[in-house]
Protein backbone atom coordinates (compact mmCIF):
# COMPACT_ATOMS: atom_id res chain seq x y z
CA UNK A 1 0.00 0.00 0.00
CA UNK A 2 1.28 3.42 -0.71
CA UNK A 3 0.86 5.81 1.71
CA UNK A 4 0.77 10.00 1.75
CA UNK A 5 3.37 11.93 2.37
CA UNK A 6 1.74 13.47 5.26
CA UNK A 7 0.67 9.87 6.95
CA UNK A 8 4.82 9.17 6.38
CA UNK A 9 5.38 11.97 8.16
CA UNK A 10 2.89 11.75 10.96
CA UNK A 11 3.91 7.88 11.34
CA UNK A 12 7.75 9.05 11.24
CA UNK A 13 7.43 12.15 13.26
CA UNK A 14 4.20 11.47 15.48
CA UNK A 15 3.24 14.34 17.27
CA UNK A 16 2.39 14.86 21.18
CA UNK A 17 3.10 11.35 21.58
CA UNK A 18 3.02 10.36 25.35
CA UNK A 19 0.06 11.04 28.57
CA UNK A 20 -0.76 13.09 30.97
CA UNK A 21 -1.43 12.44 35.22
CA UNK A 22 -5.12 11.04 34.93
CA UNK A 23 -5.20 12.17 38.58
CA UNK A 24 -4.99 15.86 37.25
CA UNK A 25 -8.42 17.29 37.22
CA UNK A 26 -8.01 19.09 34.14
CA UNK A 27 -7.22 16.35 32.10
CA UNK A 28 -10.00 14.11 30.38
CA UNK A 29 -8.96 10.72 28.53
CA UNK A 30 -11.10 9.36 25.39
CA UNK A 31 -9.94 5.59 24.86
CA UNK A 32 -11.56 3.62 21.66
CA UNK A 33 -10.84 0.79 19.23
CA UNK A 34 -10.26 -2.78 20.26
CA UNK A 35 -7.09 -5.05 19.89
CA UNK A 36 -9.09 -7.43 17.87
CA UNK A 37 -10.07 -4.53 15.48
CA UNK A 38 -6.65 -4.05 14.73
CA UNK A 39 -6.44 -0.16 16.58
CA UNK A 40 -6.81 1.16 19.99
CA UNK A 41 -6.30 4.84 19.72
CA UNK A 42 -6.02 6.47 23.39
CA UNK A 43 -6.45 10.42 23.54
CA UNK A 44 -6.04 12.43 26.06
CA UNK A 45 -6.75 16.28 26.61
CA UNK A 46 -6.23 18.87 29.11
CA UNK A 47 -8.64 21.95 29.60
CA UNK A 48 -8.28 25.22 30.75
CA UNK A 49 -11.06 25.15 33.01
CA UNK A 50 -12.05 28.79 33.42
CA UNK A 51 -11.75 29.05 29.39
CA UNK A 52 -12.90 25.99 28.41
CA UNK A 53 -9.79 25.55 26.00
CA UNK A 54 -8.21 22.60 25.01
CA UNK A 55 -4.53 23.72 25.78
CA UNK A 56 -2.84 20.24 25.78
CA UNK A 57 -3.47 16.86 23.96
CA UNK A 58 -1.64 13.76 24.35
CA UNK A 59 -2.12 10.50 22.58
CA UNK A 60 -0.86 6.85 22.20
CA UNK A 61 -2.22 4.68 19.53
CA UNK A 62 -1.89 0.54 18.76
CA UNK A 63 -2.77 0.21 14.89
CA UNK A 64 -1.68 0.74 11.82
CA UNK A 65 0.32 3.69 9.93
CA UNK A 66 -3.10 5.49 9.34
CA UNK A 67 -4.17 5.13 12.68
CA UNK A 68 -0.82 6.58 13.87
CA UNK A 69 -1.11 9.15 11.47
CA UNK A 70 -4.77 10.46 12.63
CA UNK A 71 -4.72 10.51 16.51
CA UNK A 72 -1.18 12.43 16.00
CA UNK A 73 -3.15 14.93 13.63
CA UNK A 74 -5.73 14.96 15.68
CA UNK A 75 -3.74 16.26 18.91
CA UNK A 76 -2.44 19.08 17.06
CA UNK A 77 -6.00 20.23 15.56
CA UNK A 78 -7.88 20.15 18.94
CA UNK A 79 -5.32 22.10 20.64
CA UNK A 80 -6.40 26.00 21.19
CA UNK A 81 -9.98 24.65 20.73
CA UNK A 82 -13.23 25.24 22.85
CA UNK A 83 -14.65 21.68 23.56
CA UNK A 84 -17.45 22.25 21.26
CA UNK A 85 -14.97 23.26 18.47
CA UNK A 86 -12.85 20.23 19.03
CA UNK A 87 -16.14 18.16 18.68
CA UNK A 88 -16.98 20.26 14.97
CA UNK A 89 -13.93 17.89 13.65
CA UNK A 90 -15.32 15.49 11.28
CA UNK A 91 -13.36 12.09 10.22
CA UNK A 92 -13.79 13.43 6.54
CA UNK A 93 -11.54 16.15 7.39
CA UNK A 94 -9.37 13.90 8.99
CA UNK A 95 -9.35 11.85 6.05
CA UNK A 96 -8.78 14.44 2.80
CA UNK A 97 -5.76 15.98 5.33
CA UNK A 98 -4.07 12.51 5.10
CA UNK A 99 -5.80 11.52 2.00
CA UNK A 100 -6.22 8.35 3.51
CA UNK A 101 -7.90 5.60 0.90
CA UNK A 102 -11.12 4.35 1.28
CA UNK A 103 -9.68 1.32 3.44
CA UNK A 104 -8.22 3.34 5.90
CA UNK A 105 -11.54 5.42 6.52
CA UNK A 106 -12.32 3.45 9.21
CA UNK A 107 -8.79 5.23 10.93
CA UNK A 108 -10.27 8.83 10.52
CA UNK A 109 -13.84 7.86 12.22
CA UNK A 110 -12.07 6.20 15.11
CA UNK A 111 -9.71 9.47 15.97
CA UNK A 112 -12.95 11.37 15.70
CA UNK A 113 -14.53 9.04 18.11
CA UNK A 114 -12.11 9.62 20.49
CA UNK A 115 -12.09 13.28 20.43
CA UNK A 116 -15.71 12.60 21.39
CA UNK A 117 -14.96 10.11 23.78
CA UNK A 118 -12.51 12.50 25.81
CA UNK A 119 -14.42 15.39 25.54
CA UNK A 120 -17.71 13.23 27.21
CA UNK A 121 -15.36 12.01 30.06
CA UNK A 122 -14.37 15.67 30.36
CA UNK A 123 -17.87 16.85 30.80
CA UNK A 124 -18.87 13.63 32.93
CA UNK A 125 -16.27 15.17 35.93
CA UNK A 126 -16.99 18.83 35.14
CA UNK A 127 -20.86 19.15 34.18
CA UNK A 128 -20.93 22.33 34.12
CA UNK A 129 -18.31 22.17 30.95
CA UNK A 130 -22.09 22.13 28.97
CA UNK A 131 -23.37 19.06 27.27
CA UNK A 132 -23.82 17.12 29.93
CA UNK A 133 -26.90 15.12 28.11
CA UNK A 134 -24.51 14.04 25.77
CA UNK A 135 -23.95 11.44 27.47
CA UNK A 136 -23.18 8.40 24.46
CA UNK A 137 -19.68 8.46 23.51
CA UNK A 138 -19.40 6.19 20.33
CA UNK A 139 -21.22 7.11 17.44
CA UNK A 140 -20.28 5.88 14.18
CA UNK A 141 -18.54 2.40 14.64
CA UNK A 142 -16.09 1.22 11.31
CA UNK A 143 -16.85 -2.51 10.15
CA UNK A 144 -14.68 -5.27 12.42
CA UNK A 145 -16.19 -8.40 13.01
CA UNK A 146 -14.24 -9.58 15.75
CA UNK A 147 -14.62 -13.42 16.87
CA UNK A 148 -15.95 -14.94 14.32
CA UNK B 1 23.82 5.31 1.86
CA UNK B 2 20.34 4.59 3.55
CA UNK B 3 18.54 1.25 3.14
CA UNK B 4 15.56 2.74 1.49
CA UNK B 5 17.53 4.04 -1.56
CA UNK B 6 18.75 0.35 -2.37
CA UNK B 7 16.46 -2.20 -2.68
CA UNK B 8 14.81 -3.52 0.24
CA UNK B 9 16.15 -6.72 1.84
CA UNK B 10 14.37 -10.17 0.65
CA UNK B 11 12.72 -12.00 3.20
CA UNK B 12 9.98 -13.23 1.91
CA UNK B 13 10.66 -16.10 0.04
CA UNK B 14 7.36 -17.70 0.54
CA UNK B 15 5.55 -15.43 -0.84
CA UNK B 16 7.72 -15.87 -3.79
CA UNK B 17 11.30 -16.85 -4.68
CA UNK B 18 13.31 -15.31 -7.78
CA UNK B 19 14.06 -16.85 -10.76
CA UNK B 20 17.63 -18.52 -10.15
CA UNK B 21 19.77 -17.23 -13.19
CA UNK B 22 20.56 -20.97 -13.84
CA UNK B 23 16.71 -21.67 -14.74
CA UNK B 24 16.73 -18.22 -16.46
CA UNK B 25 19.41 -19.18 -19.14
CA UNK B 26 17.39 -22.56 -19.15
CA UNK B 27 14.54 -20.65 -20.71
CA UNK B 28 15.58 -18.37 -23.06
CA UNK B 29 16.17 -20.59 -25.82
CA UNK B 30 12.86 -21.62 -25.94
CA UNK B 31 10.99 -18.42 -26.23
CA UNK B 32 13.15 -17.55 -29.95
CA UNK B 33 15.02 -19.93 -30.86
CA UNK B 34 13.60 -23.32 -29.98
CA UNK B 35 9.87 -21.72 -29.94
CA UNK B 36 7.53 -24.58 -31.26
CA UNK B 37 4.52 -26.06 -30.34
CA UNK B 38 5.37 -29.30 -28.29
CA UNK B 39 1.66 -30.55 -29.88
CA UNK B 40 3.37 -30.22 -33.26
CA UNK B 41 4.34 -33.62 -34.45
CA UNK B 42 5.30 -32.69 -38.15
CA UNK B 43 8.64 -30.87 -37.85
CA UNK B 44 11.58 -30.12 -35.63
CA UNK B 45 10.29 -27.06 -34.23
CA UNK B 46 7.57 -29.47 -32.69
CA UNK B 47 10.04 -32.31 -31.52
CA UNK B 48 12.73 -29.76 -29.71
CA UNK B 49 9.95 -28.62 -27.92
CA UNK B 50 8.64 -31.56 -27.10
CA UNK B 51 12.13 -33.27 -26.22
CA UNK B 52 12.60 -30.11 -23.70
CA UNK B 53 9.11 -30.70 -22.15
CA UNK B 54 9.51 -34.87 -21.02
CA UNK B 55 13.25 -33.56 -19.95
CA UNK B 56 11.60 -31.32 -17.66
CA UNK B 57 8.87 -33.43 -16.70
CA UNK B 58 11.55 -35.83 -15.88
CA UNK B 59 13.38 -33.39 -13.78
CA UNK B 60 10.26 -32.70 -12.07
CA UNK B 61 9.11 -36.65 -11.49
CA UNK B 62 12.77 -36.68 -10.12
CA UNK B 63 12.12 -34.27 -7.32
CA UNK B 64 9.91 -36.62 -5.87
CA UNK B 65 10.09 -39.71 -6.97
CA UNK B 66 7.73 -40.18 -9.49
CA UNK B 67 7.11 -41.36 -12.87
CA UNK B 68 7.35 -38.70 -15.62
CA UNK B 69 4.00 -40.10 -16.52
CA UNK B 70 2.07 -39.60 -13.20
CA UNK B 71 2.89 -35.08 -14.40
CA UNK B 72 0.12 -32.87 -15.70
CA UNK B 73 1.13 -29.53 -16.46
CA UNK B 74 -0.61 -27.00 -14.73
CA UNK B 75 -0.48 -22.85 -14.80
CA UNK B 76 0.45 -23.17 -11.13
CA UNK B 77 -0.50 -24.66 -7.51
CA UNK B 78 -3.90 -22.91 -7.49
CA UNK B 79 -4.77 -25.00 -10.65
CA UNK B 80 -3.68 -28.20 -9.44
CA UNK B 81 -5.62 -27.69 -6.66
CA UNK B 82 -8.90 -26.97 -8.22
CA UNK B 83 -8.08 -30.00 -10.67
CA UNK B 84 -7.37 -32.70 -8.03
CA UNK B 85 -10.07 -31.41 -6.05
CA UNK B 86 -12.96 -30.67 -8.52
CA UNK B 87 -11.49 -33.59 -11.06
CA UNK B 88 -11.39 -36.39 -8.35
CA UNK B 89 -14.85 -35.06 -6.44
CA UNK B 90 -16.97 -34.70 -8.99
CA UNK B 91 -15.24 -38.47 -11.07
CA UNK B 92 -16.24 -40.54 -8.10
CA UNK B 93 -19.23 -38.61 -6.57
CA UNK B 94 -21.01 -41.70 -7.07
CA UNK B 95 -18.99 -42.84 -4.42
CA UNK B 96 -19.86 -40.54 -2.06
CA UNK B 97 -19.84 -37.16 -1.60
CA UNK B 98 -17.80 -36.11 1.88
CA UNK B 99 -14.44 -34.61 1.49
CA UNK B 100 -11.98 -32.99 4.55
CA UNK B 101 -9.74 -30.92 4.52
CA UNK B 102 -7.96 -28.54 7.32
CA UNK B 103 -9.08 -25.09 8.12
CA UNK B 104 -5.66 -23.84 7.85
CA UNK B 105 -5.41 -24.68 3.83
CA UNK B 106 -4.23 -22.13 1.40
CA UNK B 107 -7.37 -20.47 0.15
CA UNK B 108 -6.88 -22.49 -3.15
CA UNK B 109 -8.35 -25.28 -1.65
CA UNK B 110 -10.80 -23.82 0.71
CA UNK B 111 -12.30 -21.97 -1.80
CA UNK B 112 -12.37 -24.69 -4.07
CA UNK B 113 -14.12 -26.62 -1.35
CA UNK B 114 -16.58 -24.18 -1.19
CA UNK B 115 -17.53 -24.21 -4.57
CA UNK B 116 -17.96 -28.01 -4.26
CA UNK B 117 -20.09 -27.58 -1.16
CA UNK B 118 -22.06 -25.33 -3.41
CA UNK B 119 -22.22 -28.32 -5.74
CA UNK B 120 -23.95 -30.68 -3.18
CA UNK B 121 -20.94 -31.89 -1.98
CA UNK B 122 -20.10 -32.18 1.94
CA UNK B 123 -17.00 -30.71 3.26
CA UNK B 124 -15.51 -30.95 7.09
CA UNK B 125 -12.89 -28.46 7.72
CA UNK B 126 -10.53 -29.96 10.69
CA UNK B 127 -9.33 -28.10 13.64
CA UNK B 128 -5.49 -27.96 14.15
CA UNK B 129 -3.74 -28.15 17.39
CA UNK B 130 -1.81 -25.14 18.87
CA UNK B 131 1.34 -26.43 17.34
CA UNK B 132 -1.01 -26.06 13.77
CA UNK B 133 -0.23 -29.83 12.98
CA UNK B 134 -3.83 -31.43 12.76
CA UNK B 135 -3.89 -34.53 15.27
CA UNK B 136 -4.40 -38.08 13.20
CA UNK B 137 -6.93 -38.91 15.31
CA UNK B 138 -9.16 -35.99 14.68
CA UNK B 139 -8.61 -36.78 11.00
CA UNK B 140 -9.36 -40.60 11.46
CA UNK B 141 -12.98 -39.41 13.28
CA UNK B 142 -13.72 -37.34 10.30
CA UNK B 143 -13.72 -39.79 8.02
CA UNK B 144 -16.76 -41.28 6.99
CA UNK B 145 -17.97 -44.48 4.98
CA UNK B 146 -19.05 -41.75 2.10
CA UNK B 147 -15.16 -39.71 2.26
CA UNK B 148 -14.03 -39.80 -1.12
CA UNK B 149 -11.03 -37.64 -0.43
CA UNK B 150 -8.71 -36.06 2.07
CA UNK B 151 -6.82 -32.71 1.08
CA UNK B 152 -4.09 -31.31 3.74
CA UNK B 153 -1.35 -29.54 2.88
CA UNK B 154 2.37 -30.57 3.66
CA UNK B 155 4.09 -27.32 4.52
CA UNK B 156 1.60 -24.21 5.74
CA UNK B 157 2.54 -20.99 3.83
CA UNK B 158 2.27 -18.91 6.74
CA UNK B 159 3.69 -20.82 9.64
CA UNK B 160 5.60 -23.33 7.67
CA UNK B 161 4.83 -26.35 9.62
CA UNK B 162 5.04 -29.77 8.26
CA UNK B 163 2.30 -32.14 8.35
CA UNK B 164 2.98 -35.91 9.13
CA UNK B 165 1.79 -36.82 5.68
CA UNK B 166 3.54 -40.42 5.60
CA UNK B 167 1.34 -41.27 8.35
CA UNK B 168 -1.81 -39.87 7.49
CA UNK B 169 -1.49 -40.86 3.72
CA UNK B 170 -0.96 -44.79 5.51
CA UNK B 171 -3.91 -44.78 7.21
CA UNK B 172 -6.53 -43.10 4.14
CA UNK B 173 -4.46 -45.82 1.45
CA UNK B 174 -6.00 -48.43 4.13
CA UNK B 175 -9.19 -47.24 3.86
CA UNK B 176 -9.49 -46.97 0.40
CA UNK B 177 -10.05 -42.94 0.37
CA UNK B 178 -8.45 -40.20 -1.76
CA UNK B 179 -5.80 -38.62 -0.72
CA UNK B 180 -4.50 -34.93 -1.82
CA UNK B 181 -1.15 -32.86 -0.80
CA UNK B 182 -0.75 -29.42 -1.81
CA UNK B 183 3.24 -29.49 -1.67
CA UNK B 184 3.51 -25.79 -2.95
CA UNK B 185 5.63 -25.09 -0.32
CA UNK B 186 7.29 -27.86 0.10
CA UNK B 187 9.29 -28.75 -2.78
CA UNK B 188 13.04 -28.62 -2.71
CA UNK B 189 12.52 -28.13 1.08
CA UNK B 190 10.84 -31.52 2.25
CA UNK B 191 12.18 -34.75 0.73
CA UNK B 192 9.38 -36.67 -0.90
CA UNK B 193 9.41 -39.62 -2.20
CA UNK B 194 6.63 -41.02 -3.89
CA UNK B 195 7.86 -44.37 -4.54
CA UNK B 196 6.35 -44.93 -1.30
CA UNK B 197 4.62 -41.93 0.13
CA UNK B 198 1.16 -43.07 -0.08
CA UNK B 199 -0.56 -39.62 -1.72
CA UNK B 200 -2.43 -40.02 -4.31
CA UNK B 201 -2.30 -36.59 -5.77
CA UNK B 202 -0.26 -33.50 -5.37
CA UNK B 203 0.06 -29.99 -6.22
CA UNK B 204 3.22 -28.42 -7.24
CA UNK B 205 4.17 -24.83 -8.06
CA UNK B 206 7.74 -23.67 -9.80
CA UNK B 207 7.90 -20.01 -8.56
CA UNK B 208 7.83 -21.11 -4.77
CA UNK B 209 11.28 -23.26 -5.68
CA UNK B 210 13.44 -20.75 -7.87
CA UNK B 211 11.42 -21.46 -11.40
CA UNK B 212 8.61 -18.82 -12.93
CA UNK B 213 5.43 -18.26 -12.07
CA UNK B 214 2.73 -19.26 -14.13
CA UNK B 215 3.74 -23.03 -13.99
CA UNK B 216 2.68 -25.74 -11.92
CA UNK B 217 2.21 -29.35 -11.93
CA UNK B 218 -0.28 -31.71 -10.63
CA UNK B 219 0.85 -35.54 -9.56
CA UNK B 220 -1.66 -38.12 -10.66
CA UNK B 221 -0.85 -41.41 -9.26
CA UNK B 222 -0.55 -44.33 -11.96
CA UNK B 223 -0.47 -47.20 -9.28
CA UNK B 224 -2.97 -47.50 -7.82
CA UNK B 225 -4.73 -45.54 -11.27
CA UNK B 226 -6.52 -42.25 -9.63
CA UNK B 227 -9.18 -41.06 -11.95
CA UNK B 228 -9.64 -37.38 -12.23
CA UNK B 229 -12.10 -35.37 -14.63
CA UNK B 230 -10.82 -33.02 -16.30
CA UNK B 231 -11.45 -29.37 -15.82
CA UNK B 232 -10.16 -27.66 -18.94
CA UNK B 233 -10.91 -29.06 -22.22
CA UNK B 234 -9.52 -28.63 -25.28
CA UNK B 235 -7.04 -30.38 -27.56
CA UNK B 236 -6.57 -33.37 -25.16
CA UNK B 237 -3.09 -32.17 -24.14
CA UNK B 238 -1.56 -34.14 -20.41
CA UNK B 239 -3.19 -37.61 -21.57
CA UNK B 240 -6.73 -35.30 -21.75
CA UNK B 241 -6.16 -34.42 -17.82
CA UNK B 242 -5.55 -30.64 -18.84
CA UNK B 243 -5.80 -29.30 -22.50
CA UNK B 244 -4.22 -25.81 -23.77
CA UNK B 245 -0.45 -25.63 -25.29
CA UNK B 246 2.16 -26.54 -23.46
CA UNK B 247 3.93 -23.31 -22.20
CA UNK B 248 8.01 -24.48 -23.43
CA UNK B 249 10.09 -22.04 -22.04
CA UNK B 250 7.73 -22.10 -18.50
CA UNK B 251 8.16 -25.79 -18.14
CA UNK B 252 11.54 -25.74 -19.09
CA UNK B 253 12.09 -23.17 -16.59
CA UNK B 254 10.20 -25.39 -14.11
CA UNK B 255 12.38 -28.59 -14.81
CA UNK B 256 15.74 -26.90 -14.57
CA UNK B 257 14.62 -25.46 -10.83
CA UNK B 258 13.54 -28.65 -9.82
CA UNK B 259 16.79 -30.19 -11.28
CA UNK B 260 18.68 -27.29 -9.11
CA UNK B 261 16.79 -27.95 -6.14
CA UNK B 262 16.97 -31.76 -5.93
CA UNK B 263 21.48 -30.94 -6.49
CA UNK B 264 20.90 -28.61 -3.91
CA UNK B 265 18.62 -29.43 -0.91
CA UNK B 266 20.57 -31.19 1.55
CA UNK B 267 23.11 -28.50 1.22
CA UNK B 268 21.26 -25.44 1.05
CA UNK B 269 18.69 -26.58 3.89
CA UNK B 270 21.54 -26.60 6.04
CA UNK B 271 22.62 -22.71 5.09
CA UNK B 272 19.00 -21.51 5.23
CA UNK B 273 17.98 -23.30 8.74
CA UNK B 274 21.25 -21.59 10.18
CA UNK B 275 20.28 -18.12 8.71
CA UNK B 276 17.07 -19.02 10.02
CA UNK B 277 17.81 -19.99 13.54
CA UNK B 278 20.37 -16.77 13.48
CA UNK B 279 17.05 -14.61 12.99
CA UNK B 280 15.05 -16.06 15.26
CA UNK B 281 17.82 -15.58 17.95
CA UNK B 282 18.35 -12.06 16.95
CA UNK B 283 14.30 -11.32 17.31
CA UNK B 284 14.42 -13.65 20.65
CA UNK B 285 16.50 -10.78 22.31
CA UNK B 286 13.11 -8.52 21.92
CA UNK B 287 10.90 -8.67 24.96
CA UNK B 288 7.39 -10.23 24.69
CA UNK B 289 7.48 -12.09 21.48
CA UNK B 290 6.21 -15.28 20.19
CA UNK B 291 7.05 -18.00 17.66
CA UNK B 292 3.86 -19.27 15.43
CA UNK B 293 3.46 -22.77 14.91
CA UNK B 294 5.68 -25.51 15.96
CA UNK B 295 8.93 -25.00 15.56
CA UNK B 296 10.72 -28.43 15.18
CA UNK B 297 8.28 -29.99 12.46
CA UNK B 298 8.24 -27.24 10.53
CA UNK B 299 10.97 -25.99 6.99
CA UNK B 300 14.03 -24.22 7.57
CA UNK B 301 13.26 -21.30 5.73
CA UNK B 302 10.17 -19.85 7.98
CA UNK B 303 9.49 -18.30 11.35
CA UNK B 304 6.47 -16.45 11.73
CA UNK B 305 6.69 -14.65 14.64
CA UNK B 306 4.24 -12.51 16.98
CA UNK B 307 5.45 -8.66 18.48
CA UNK B 308 2.52 -8.23 20.71
CA UNK B 309 1.41 -5.05 21.67
CA UNK B 310 2.19 -3.79 18.46
CA UNK B 311 0.13 -4.14 14.86
CA UNK B 312 1.51 -5.71 12.10
CA UNK B 313 1.00 -3.30 9.43
CA UNK B 314 2.55 -0.15 10.95
CA UNK B 315 5.51 -2.70 11.64
CA UNK B 316 5.88 -3.32 8.34
CA UNK B 317 5.61 0.39 7.68
CA UNK B 318 8.55 0.80 9.99
CA UNK B 319 10.62 -1.60 8.45
CA UNK B 320 10.70 -0.47 5.19
CA UNK B 321 13.77 -1.52 3.53
CA UNK B 322 13.04 -5.64 4.58
CA UNK B 323 10.38 -7.40 2.43
CA UNK B 324 8.33 -9.47 4.65
CA UNK B 325 4.62 -10.44 5.21
CA UNK B 326 2.03 -9.45 8.13
CA UNK B 327 -0.82 -11.57 9.22
CA UNK B 328 -2.72 -8.33 10.57
CA UNK B 329 -5.21 -7.55 7.25
CA UNK B 330 -5.89 -4.34 8.35
CA UNK B 331 -5.69 -3.78 4.36
CA UNK B 332 -8.28 -5.81 3.84
CA UNK B 333 -12.10 -4.72 3.77
CA UNK B 334 -12.90 -7.53 7.09
CA UNK B 335 -10.03 -6.01 9.24
CA UNK B 336 -9.70 -9.89 10.18
CA UNK B 337 -6.66 -10.80 10.92
CA UNK B 338 -5.08 -14.55 8.96
CA UNK B 339 -7.47 -17.08 9.39
CA UNK B 340 -4.33 -19.51 9.70
CA UNK B 341 -3.07 -17.96 13.05
CA UNK B 342 -6.56 -17.15 14.48
CA UNK B 343 -7.04 -21.40 14.00
CA UNK B 344 -3.99 -22.01 16.27
CA UNK B 345 -6.11 -19.97 18.71
CA UNK B 346 -4.39 -16.93 18.85
CA UNK B 347 -5.94 -13.96 19.84
CA UNK B 348 -7.17 -11.33 17.58
CA UNK B 349 -4.05 -8.82 18.86
CA UNK B 350 -1.36 -11.42 18.77
CA UNK B 351 -2.26 -12.26 15.18
CA UNK B 352 -2.52 -8.85 14.12
CA UNK B 353 0.81 -8.25 15.45
CA UNK B 354 2.68 -11.57 13.12
CA UNK B 355 5.31 -10.90 10.45
CA UNK B 356 6.29 -13.86 8.24
CA UNK B 357 9.76 -14.20 7.77
CA UNK B 358 10.90 -16.40 4.83
CA UNK B 359 15.04 -16.91 4.34
CA UNK B 360 15.83 -18.33 0.85
CA UNK B 361 18.58 -19.44 -1.81
CA UNK B 362 20.29 -15.83 -1.64
CA UNK B 363 19.75 -14.66 1.41
CA UNK B 364 22.78 -13.42 3.32
CA UNK B 365 23.82 -13.54 7.29
CA UNK B 366 24.74 -9.69 6.90
CA UNK B 367 20.62 -9.24 5.55
CA UNK B 368 19.42 -11.24 8.58
CA UNK B 369 21.47 -9.24 11.02
CA UNK B 370 20.25 -5.95 9.29
CA UNK B 371 16.69 -7.03 9.21
CA UNK B 372 17.05 -8.12 13.14
CA UNK B 373 18.18 -4.27 14.11
CA UNK B 374 15.18 -2.42 12.14
CA UNK B 375 12.79 -5.02 13.60
CA UNK B 376 14.03 -4.60 16.97
CA UNK B 377 14.11 -0.20 16.16
CA UNK B 378 10.36 -0.04 15.19
CA UNK B 379 9.53 -2.38 17.72
CA UNK B 380 10.62 -0.56 20.19
CA UNK B 381 9.40 2.74 18.59
CA UNK B 382 6.07 1.71 18.36
CA UNK B 383 5.69 0.13 21.50
CA UNK B 384 6.70 3.51 23.22
CA UNK B 385 3.80 4.46 20.81
CA UNK B 386 1.18 1.93 22.19
CA UNK B 387 -1.75 1.99 24.79
CA UNK B 388 -1.45 -1.48 24.93
CA UNK B 389 2.21 -1.82 26.18
CA UNK B 390 1.51 0.71 28.87
CA UNK B 391 -1.58 -1.54 29.99
CA UNK B 392 0.42 -4.40 29.71
CA UNK B 393 3.55 -2.93 31.81
CA UNK B 394 1.27 -1.63 34.40
CA UNK B 395 -0.04 -5.42 34.85
CA UNK B 396 -3.24 -5.37 33.06
CA UNK B 397 -4.71 -8.23 31.17
CA UNK B 398 -5.86 -7.09 28.23
CA UNK B 399 -8.59 -9.92 27.86
CA UNK B 400 -10.40 -8.61 30.88
CA UNK B 401 -10.94 -5.08 29.51
CA UNK B 402 -13.75 -4.12 28.30
CA UNK B 403 -13.18 -2.84 24.84
CA UNK B 404 -15.67 -0.52 22.56
CA UNK B 405 -15.57 -3.50 19.99
CA UNK B 406 -16.81 -2.13 16.63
Amino acid sequence: MAYSDKVIDHYENPRNVGGFDGADGDVATGMVGAPACGDVMKLQIKVNAATGVIEDARFKTYGCGSAIASSSLVTEWVKGKTLEQALQIKNTAIAEELALPPVKIHCSILAEDAIKAAVADYRLHHPSAGGAGEGGVLVEQPACTPAG
Amino acid sequence: MSLSRSKPIYLDYAATTPVDPRVVQAMLPYLYDQFGNPASRSHAYGWAAEEAVEIAREHVAQLIGADPREIVWTSGATESNNLALKGAARFHQGKGRHLVTLKTEHKAVLDTMRELEREGFEVTYLDVLPNGLVSLDALKAAVRPDTILVSVMYVNNEIGVIQDIPAIGAWLRSRGVLFHVDAAQATGKVAIDLSTLPVDLMSLSAHKTYGPKGIGALYVRRRPRVRIEAQIHGGGHERGMRSGTLPTHQIVGMGEAYRLARELMATENERIRALRDRLLAGLQRIPEVQVNGDLAQRVAHNLNISFTFVEGESLLMGMKGIAVSSGSACTSASLEPSYVLRALGLSDEVAHSSIRFSVGRFTTAAEVDAAVEKVTATVSRLRELSPLWDMHCAGIDLATVQWAEH
